[in-house]
């Protein structure tokens, strides 16, 4: 069974809900990124998203923009990120996904990728650029491989695609709440709890909640009606800000502790 | 000649590699252009357009004294420089915005290089009364800032954009991310054959008007087919435009990219000729790239020609060595820019420039030849730039 599937069953059975962070591979060094990594995990994040910098990442706002680029003047490529994930795994089980613009797997060759990433101890996968009716080879080689293939589905999408979507979607379901580009939100859109439900009704795998997610609130707002919360500007905001510090990893640390702390607080609220 | 496929696939290229936000908003564009496109009504309109507006037909001029100069058959020009606002675009601009406007959307954008598609977009907007935002990187619009001014006189309010190459490709990100998030109420007005499906159909059928007329004037003019086609090629609206009317005919075609700097200077915007297939901007294409995939920044005197990538479909006609693609450099480009201005009196584009520096570049193989040239646009945007260049060499 993937980690990913592993870690959804296990936090069910806890009634608790996941925690899932992203930051941007290779920043401030890839060097860093495993302390990172192991930080985020030993305060409270279930699953964790390395994101693969991109030249021109068109799903994402200023914050992970500068970040991709920060990464990418040090030279970062997809090679080195599945070599650092094999560093990782040495040490930590915490599941990690990759999530990387479809053009860096295609150039790298999706066979090679799908079985280096493997190896390597990637257990899932989010390409934000690839629609499953584009990703049809790759989704093949995931499957034989078991490594999750994360489809996003997004407030314009029909009803007939969410169930598409939810279908193919292996590890979990990403459901972007704003129709947007990822960065912070002040407020968080209103429709939500909606449609989460209606996502829910269609489908058995596990539904996180990403796009807009800064604060403990907000984390814990919705993950009343997600299995997941995703949270990823305001932790690269972190990196950004830190990236020369010797404490980056507690900072880091302390900040997904407190996401922590809200999700949890925030399911007791609205359980029992 | 049945590409693209019903999803948007030229061969390997092309399709539809965007955010999942996007898509409904692509399937809806696609089902109203499928339906418009045959509506009487629709055509019509757009045709009116397109004469009493844009001043289309533009002619088909015999420039007798370049033929003699390069010693080519005959040669004609296709003078899209002579359509309002002078450049091809405005045939795109036209039948986009009256799309926009049966899908009920209120706003308008664009990205631009040159300037030339944001005035063309700035200017079906305002005939319209639509609000346009036109995203252009801060280099271009140091370089072109005539197109700068003419958009905002046009009321349309020009978005300057600063990161990455601060020119198309960085614009072109911008503009999607913007249409990822305002996709309810926006239509994105691509300028060229690029992007995710059905955008380079779309824009290609909008832009065959250039190769249905030269066909039918040079029927009138010669009784005959050309025996070659030349175009320059950034994204390739212009050369799409000519070349896929005469696809099925026995017709030679050369598309020339820019070489920039020169090929092995490593500075140039050849990516048919010096790139590989990837995925930039929502398309399969070839594409200017390092060994990771990171796309890299593309170089051309001309803002217009200046972008990594390339429609889908002339990746596709490379591949069946359909057409020919060569490159000029900036230098062959500034020569023919000043040649056409000399002999013939017309000052073109720099884009148009680079089809034309083609022309020397093959005029041994063009002897003898029925020749006709894609005059994409007119100069006048680019005078200052070169003007600049020539103070700085002397």
């Amino acid at each position: 069974m993937n980690r990913i599937n592993e870690t959804f069953a296990r936090l069910q059975r806890e009634g608790r809900k996941a925690l899932i962070t992203f930051i941007t591979a290779g920043d401030p060094s890839l060097d860093q990124t495993p302390a990172l990594v192991t930080a985020m995990a030993a305060n409270g994040a279930d699953i964790i998203e390395l994101g693969v910098p991109f030249s021109d990442p068109l799903a994402d706002g200023p914050t992970i923009q500068a970040a991709s680029m920060r990464s990418i003047h040090l030279g970062t490529t997809l090679r080195d990120i599945i070599a650092m994930v094999g560093e990782i795994r040495s040490r930590c089980p915490v599941p990690l996904v990759l999530m990387s613009y479809y053009n860096p797997i295609l150039v790298y060759g999706i066979d090679n990728f799908v079985a280096d990433a493997v190896v390597a101890g990637v257990n899932g996968v989010i390409i934000p650029d690839l629609p499953p009716e584009e990703g049809e080879h790759l989704r093949r080689e995931a499957e034989a491989r078991e490594l999750a293939l994360i489809q996003l589905v997004s407030p314009t999408s029909t009803p007939e695609r969410m169930a598409k979507l939810c279908r193919l979607s292996t590890g979990f379901v990403y459901y972007v709440m704003v129709t947007g580009i990822t960065g912070a939100r002040r407020e968080l859109p209103p429709a939500v709890a909606e449609s989460l439900q209606q996502l829910k009704s269609l489908t058995d795998t596990p539904i996180a909640a990403g796009f807009g997610i800064s604060t403990p609130a907000q984390a814990a707002e919705v993950g009343q009606y997600a299995d997941g919360v995703i949270v990823g500007s305001a932790l690269v905001k972190i990196v950004a800000e830190h990236g020369g510090e010797l404490d980056l990893p507690e900072r880091l640390g302390a900040f997904v502790h407190e996401l922590r702390l809200g999700l949890d607080g925030g399911v007791r609220v609205g359980g029992d | 000649m049945n590409k693209p496929d019903e999803r948007g696939h030229f061969g390997p290229y092309g399709g539809r590699y965007v955010p999942e936000t996007l898509i409904a908003a692509l399937d809806e564009l696609e089902a109203a252009y499928d339906y418009h496109r045959r509506q009487p009504e629709f055509q019509q309109q757009l045709n009116e357009l397109l004469a009493d507006y844009c001043g289309r037909p533009t002619s088909l001029y015999r420039a007798r004294r370049l033929e003699a100069e390069l010693g080519i058959g005959k040669l004609y020009l296709k003078r899209e420089d002579l359509a309002h606002t002078g450049a091809h675009k405005i045939n795109n601009t036209m039948g986009q915005v009256l799309l926009a406007g049966r899908m009920g959307k209120k706003r308008i954008i664009a990205e631009t290089g040159a300037g030339q598609h944001g005035v063309a977009t700035a200017t079906a907007a305002a005939l319209f009364g639509f609000q346009c935002d036109v995203y252009m990187g801060e280099k271009d619009m140091v370089r072109q800032q005539m197109n700068v001014f003419r958009m905002e006189l046009l009321g349309a309010r020009v978005i300057p954009v600063s990161s990455g190459s601060r020119t198309l490709k960085d614009a072109t990100n911008e503009a999607i991310r913007d249409w990822v998030t305002n996709v309810e109420t926006t239509h994105y007005i691509i300028g060229s054959v690029v992007g995710p499906h059905p955008y380079p159909r779309m824009v290609r059928d909008f832009q065959a008007v250039i190769g249905v007329e030269t066909k039918a004037q040079l029927q009138e003019r010669e009784g005959r087919l050309p025996d070659v086609l030349v175009a320059c090629v950034g994204g390739g609206s212009n050369a799409i435009g000519m070349f896929f009317p005469f696809l099925a005919d026995p017709v030679e075609m050369l598309g020339i990219e820019a070489a920039g700097e020169g090929i092995d200077s490593g500075r140039h915007s050849a990516p048919l000729g010096y790139g590989s297939p990837g995925v930039l901007h929502g398309c399969m294409s070839y594409l200017l790239q390092d060994d990771a995939g990171q796309v890299q920044e593309a170089h051309s005197i001309s803002a217009g020609l200046d972008y990594p990538g390339v429609g889908p479909e002339h990746s596709y006609l490379k591949d069946q060595k359909r057409v020919v693609y060569d490159s000029v450099t900036d230098d062959e480009a500034l020569e023919a820019f000043h040649l056409l201005a000399r002999v013939e009196g017309i000052i073109p584009a720099l884009e148009s420039a680079h089809a034309l520096a083609g022309l020397k570049k093959h005029a041994d193989s063009l002897a003898g030849r029925l020749v006709v040239v894609n005059l994409s646009g007119r100069g006048d945007k680019d005078v200052e730039t070169v003007a600049a260049l020539e103070r700085g060499k002397s």
